[in-house]
């Protein structure tokens, strides 16, 4: 039997914040724990793309950081091909790379300069770095000026994709993506789903793809987990969710489940 | 193994390498450092000049001697300081860059991260001293011609583990309150000037403080410079300063990296480690 990408057993994870009670007086502040997951178990096999879907404050970020050894959880055990994310962080991080919805770079550097210095952390020398980073970038469709220019001076949309390729060049096992399209233009938002569908076409990777949208995890995901409030609510298909809801699409599948709209929840966090 | 070791050190450079990026990227901002600290050193340069005028002077008081010894200490405490704030800051320019949790993310140990920032800084560092020295050479005819350069050189390579050990434990401030660690990790250095005895000995201090200078390594690192510049001091005479250096170095870097490692992990259990804290 071969390992998991993902073996995740009772994971639990909360945050302490102090907080103060509506007429308390001004100093009197108690600690709250707010539970970003409960008890989450999870099995992900090799190879695939595998949505994770809920609002904000479902708990996905806070998976994503749990596997990328960014957090610990406070109770469980979470692995990554076999290495646990606390006990074996450091090989952990061999395997895994992440784009997130910031583009986190040196905004002052360039692609090139971004890169070579990723490709440094993952052991790799800067030889022979230069021809990869062009022929990644140009399988994004980033025209070649780019690479010298300041990342500051490029467009969201380049700089996700610029991040997408920093994540090729360093060839992990596990990719987490974590709402990689949030507030990109449609065009944009196109491209990087394009270079994602090539890339499972063309590698051995696993991608956890954490999202809010809807269709774009029915397009991309092969299996789809529905978070809400720390807690799954549905594992299967896109295909499998839909008909044992009798919905038409993703969206009407969350709401059958939790009797609310997406954006009706995000609207009411927003305002909270 | 060998592989793990050749990551590791392609890693270190790479911080390094990076940091040059950076630095040739705000160049005007590291021109205008340049400026200032040639401004600073010059500044006490002429303060010392004037000393004179000023009524000091006469009887056995030395005003070459007492230029020289001021700006034996501005110099030393722009390089020291420089090298103390790279590393110290190593956590904070990463959250400021939003780069913290990718650079955390990444298979590397984090003394190689630690040391790879120190080792441009100590470069940097003596580049910039480098011209800062070539200028007050020239405005002030500096005669370093009873000084024992050797000497002098030994204990600033010496100083750098103490100055290293504390700079991490430093460090750590940014990992430990995402809000306040950088300004505390500012207090920390402005601490370190007022006690170390950069611009006067320690015997002017009330014994408090007296007590802080006795225990910060920069006190030894600054004594035994001098006492190499003005006095020729030899290799062989500064073997004392250095085995102190030295032992306060091997103190200080296991507990600067142990209290680092403490520190990550309470901030990946609180979960402090993103940009924003």
């Amino acid at each position: 039997m071969s390992v998991p990408a993902i073996e995740i057993t009772g994971v639990r994870k909360a945050f302490r914040h102090r907080q103060r009670e509506k007429g308390a007086p001004w100093w009197r502040r108690e600690w709250k724990n707010k539970v970003a997951l409960h008890e989450l178990d999870l099995r992900v096999e090799a190879g695939g793309v595998i949505g994770i879907l809920g609002p904000n404050g479902s708990g996905k970020s806070t998976l994503i950081r749990i596997l990328g050894t960014l957090l610990t959880p406070d109770a469980g055990t979470a692995k990554v091909f076999g290495c646990d994310v606390v006990t074996d962080a450091l090989q952990v991080r061999r395997h895994v790379n992440r784009v997130s919805v910031e583009a986190a770079f040196f905004k002052e550097l360039s692609p090139w300069e971004n890169m070579v210095y990723a490709s440094r952390l993952y052991g790799n020398t800067s030889r022979g770095t230069r021809r990869r980073v062009v022929e990644i970038m140009a399988l994004l469709g980033l025209p070649k000026y780019v690479i010298d220019q300041p990342m500051k001076q490029l467009s969201r949309g380049q700089q996700q994709k610029v991040a997408i390729a920093r994540s090729f060049l360093t060839a992990p096992s596990l990719l987490l993506m974590d709402e990689p399209t949030t507030g990109l233009d449609p065009r944009s938002k196109k491209e990087v789903q394009a270079v994602l569908e090539t890339l499972r076409a063309e590698r051995e990777i696993t991608v956890l793809l954490c999202t809010h949208d809807m269709d774009e995890a029915a397009v991309m995901c092969d299996r789809v987990l529905m978070l809400d409030g720390g807690h799954v609510l549905a594992d299967g298909s896109p295909d499998e969710l839909r008909g044992r809801h009798g919905a038409d699409s993703l969206e009407d599948v969350f709401m059958h489940l939790t009797g609310k709209t997406l954006e009706a929840e995000e609207a009411e966090e927003a305002i909270l | 193994m060998i592989g793990l070791r050749s990551s590791e050190m392609s890693a270190f450079f790479g911080f390094a390498e990076r940091q040059l990026y950076v630095y040739k990227r705000y160049w005007v901002w590291e021109v205008v450092w340049l400026f200032y600290s040639i401004v600073s050193v010059l500044s006490i340069g002429f303060l010392a000049s004037g000393l004179s005028s000023l009524g000091a002077g006469g009887g056995s008081f030395d005003l070459r001697r007492a230029q020289l010894y001021l700006l034996i200490g501005a110099l030393l405490w722009g390089y020291l300081s420089l090298v103390f704030m790279e590393a110290a800051y190593a956590i904070s320019w990463e959250r400021w860059e939003g780069t913290i949790e990718y650079t955390f993310m990444a298979p590397v140990r984090r003394i190689t991260h630690l040391m790879g920032i120190c080792l441009f800084a100590i470069v940097y560092g003596l580049a910039r001293t480098f011209i800062v020295l070539i200028v007050a050479v020239v405005i002030f005819d500096i005669d370093f011609s009873h000084a024992d350069i050797p000497g002098a050189l030994v204990v600033l390579a010496a100083s750098m583990a103490p100055l290293i050990g504390l700079a991490i434990l430093t460090s750590v401030l940014p990992l430990l309150s995402p809000q306040k660690g950088e300004q505390m990790s500012f207090a920390v250095q402005g601490f370190l000037l007022l006690v170390s005895g950069v611009y006067y000995p320690l015997t002017v201090l009330p014994w408090p403080l007296q007590v802080a200078g006795f225990v910060s390594p920069l006190t030894y690192a600054l004594a035994g410079m001098r006492t190499s510049l003005l006095q020729g001091a030899t290799t062989a005479d500064q073997l004392p300063t250095v085995g102190i250096l030295l032992g306060m170095g091997a103190v200080l870097i296991p507990v600067g990296f142990g209290v680092f490692t403490w520190a990550e992990r309470r901030a990946k259990r609180l979960g402090l480690l993103k940009r924003s804290g």
